[in-house]
């Protein structure tokens, strides 16, 4: 089992690696998955931080009472917060996507060193 | 009321004119008759804080309000006419309301992640409808600020999940009574940085500034003007100094970080746009350069400074808004808004051109008109902290402004008209309306303060300093006693 700490070293790789794909790549799709990678790195982070090493989902059911609910599950508001985030990611990915593909209809071109009529 | 304007756009195009118009009057009219009042707490779903979310009413909420939904209805009166030209317009309603909602919602939550799930909501709108007209520069506009808006709003994100962590609780005001009792810890630290990245993005201030230049120009007039005269105050300098001394307790580094990150905005955004040939471009590094000033003046952290921050603000929205709509009013009618092709418009246009001048003249810091005075208290605040260097900065920037103002002024209102611009027209009367409405605020405001300084003062400005102050002095202890209703 991996310790708690590495699973941080982790996810912060995990979005080392979304800023990678927006920086460094030109193609508009590697870097719309770039950014959906970022926002994913996030959500896995706020889950972490509600974490407990071996714990129980927050659930009450019959085996378990309300005091050893406390002492032994898992923080349930980051996932609310998470399945917030989720779904405005997902706005936003959906955004994206389709001014991606409108930007091929204009442009002819993915190369995002290509689309640069502005300036100044 | 977005839901109800696409529903009843399939009706007729008329009735989504008209949802518009009576949304946005009401919330201006509302937000009129909540001036004076004290602060107020709702809590949703009648769960009490620090569990449920609570939406807070103090003063800087108030005069956010006022701001927004004011700006708000005259931008839609404008956009009666203005948007014919495009199709789709009843789509633009229902974004634009979108967009309205988004804002509101972010100046009154109390409650960090609903800050975040609002700002969410007015950002993504706003991306679609800066690429509103879907051409070329709009659509490569609205991708990169679609793209440096989600680094934005991750990071915003990465700071909240930190401040979870710390302090175990999203309520504003309870994470404020935490971190109060708690030591500093470098997490924290982190954290703040991280919100400041996310919201000076959002703010506009260099060097997260990549976007402006870029979304302003390409989006339809009305959107530029809702864009630099409100989204980036509510969603940039609302929610960082909102976040930074009521919920994170202004320490003296983040004034610091505030003041150097405004001090160069200043300079930057002035100096570029001296050189810009197309109008709306040159308006939006004003912008970056104007939230530079509202940045130094708050970041200097004493009662003054608050103050003409916070009314450089008030005033920012409402000239740029006016100066924005009043290039709007200039495409619409010679179809181009580059300096060098425009001129001699003073001619045909006279209510665009007295308005535009008016707004130039209020943004350069011309008595009798609200820009003067707000850039005198800045420049007065900042010699009164002992900041000399800022002060002479923000004198110096001002003569800047001035240039380019005048600039613009020349080529686009005096001179020669042009033969090819020989036969245009007046713009129509809701256009009309919206910048004239515009420019009479602009000097009754200044007029107003400076007949009667302090009761202006008083009514629009002192519940906002205090909310603020209150948060630098003593560690938001008004702020939490009237969400948590604990006392002192």
């Amino acid at each position: 089992m991996l310790s708690y700490s590495s699973l941080y070293i982790l996810d912060m790789a995990l979005m080392g690696m979304g800023i990678y794909a927006l920086i460094a790549k030109r193609h508009i799709i590697k870097k719309i998955i770039g950014i959906v990678t970022m926002e994913y790195a996030i959500n896995l982070f706020l889950i972490l931080v509600g974490y407990r090493m071996g714990g129980i989902a927050p659930i009450q059911d019959a085996q378990v009472s309300a005091v050893d609910l406390a002492a032994r599950a898992v923080d349930p508001l980051p996932q609310a917060l998470v399945l917030t985030s989720i779904v405005i990611g997902l706005g936003t990915l959906a955004l994206m996507a389709s001014q991606a593909i409108k930007l091929y209809e204009k442009y002819k071109t993915f190369d995002m060193s290509e689309i640069n009529r502005l300036r100044g | 009321m977005t839901v109800i304007t696409l529903i009843l756009s399939k009706a007729s195009a008329r009735l989504a004119d008209i949802t518009a118009f009576i949304t946005t009057l009401a919330t201006a009219v509302l937000s009129f008759g909540l001036i004076g009042q004290s602060s107020n707490v709702y809590w949703m779903g009648n769960w009490f804080p620090p569990f449920g979310i609570t939406l807070v009413y103090d003063g800087l909420t108030g005069l956010m309000l006022l701001i927004i939904n004011v700006i708000a209805f005259l931008t839609i009166i404008y956009s009666l006419s203005y948007m014919e030209k495009y199709t789709a317009k009843p789509k633009f309603y229902a974004l634009f309301l979108l967009m309205l909602a988004g804002m509101n919602g972010v100046v009154l939550t109390g409650d960090l992640f609903n800050l975040f799930v609002f700002l969410e909501i007015a950002s993504i709108a706003s991306y679609a409808l800066v690429g509103f007209g879907v051409e070329h520069k709009e659509l490569e506009a609205s991708f990169k600020y679609l793209i440096l808006g989600s680094v934005a709003s991750t990071m915003i994100l990465l700071g909240i999940a930190l401040t979870y962590s710390m302090t175990g609780s999203l309520n504003m005001a309870d994470i404020a009574s935490t971190l109060s009792a708690m030591p500093a810890k470098t997490t924290m630290a982190f954290a703040a940085g991280v919100f400041i990245m996310g919201f000076a993005l959002k703010a506009g201030l260099v060097p997260f500034h990549a976007w402006l230049p870029d979304a302003h120009p390409s989006a339809p007039a009305p959107i530029s003007a809702m864009l630099s005269g409100v989204l980036i105050k509510a969603l940039g300098v609302y929610a960082m100094v909102r976040v930074m001394f009521n919920v994170l307790g202004a320490a003296p580094a983040f004034q610091e970080i505030m003041m150097v990150l405004g001090a160069i905005s200043m300079v930057i955004g002035g100096l570029l746009a001296v050189g810009q040939w197309d109008m709306k471009r040159m308006f939006a590094y004003s912008s970056i350069s104007q939230i530079g000033y509202i940045f130094v003046a708050l970041g200097l952290g004493t009662d003054l400074g608050i103050l003409a921050g916070l009314f450089h603000l008030m005033n920012h929205s409402v000239f740029k808004s006016l100066l924005f709509l009043s290039t709007g009013s200039i495409e619409h009618a010679t179809g181009t808004k580059n300096l060098r092709k425009l001129g001699g418009l003073s001619q045909k246009m006279p209510v665009t051109s007295t308005t535009t001048a008016i707004g130039a003249l209020s943004i350069s810091g011309v008595p009798p008109f609200n820009g003067f005075f707000s850039k005198l208290l800045i420049i007065i605040a900042c010699i009164a902290a002992g900041r000399w260097f800022l002060g002479i900065l923000a004198a110096g920037v001002s003569v800047v402004t001035l240039i380019y103002f005048l600039k613009a002024m020349r080529f686009s209102l005096f001179g020669e008209l042009p033969t090819a611009l020989a036969k245009i027209k007046e713009i129509p009367f809701p256009m009309a309306f919206s910048v004239i409405t515009l420019a009479v605020i602009c000097l009754g405001t200044g007029i107003a303060y400076l007949i009667a300084g302090s009761t202006f003062t008083g009514i629009f400005l002192r519940p906002a300093t205090d909310a603020l102050m209150d948060g630098l002095k003593n560690g938001s202890s008004n702020y939490i006693a009237t969400v948590l209703g604990i006392g002192g």
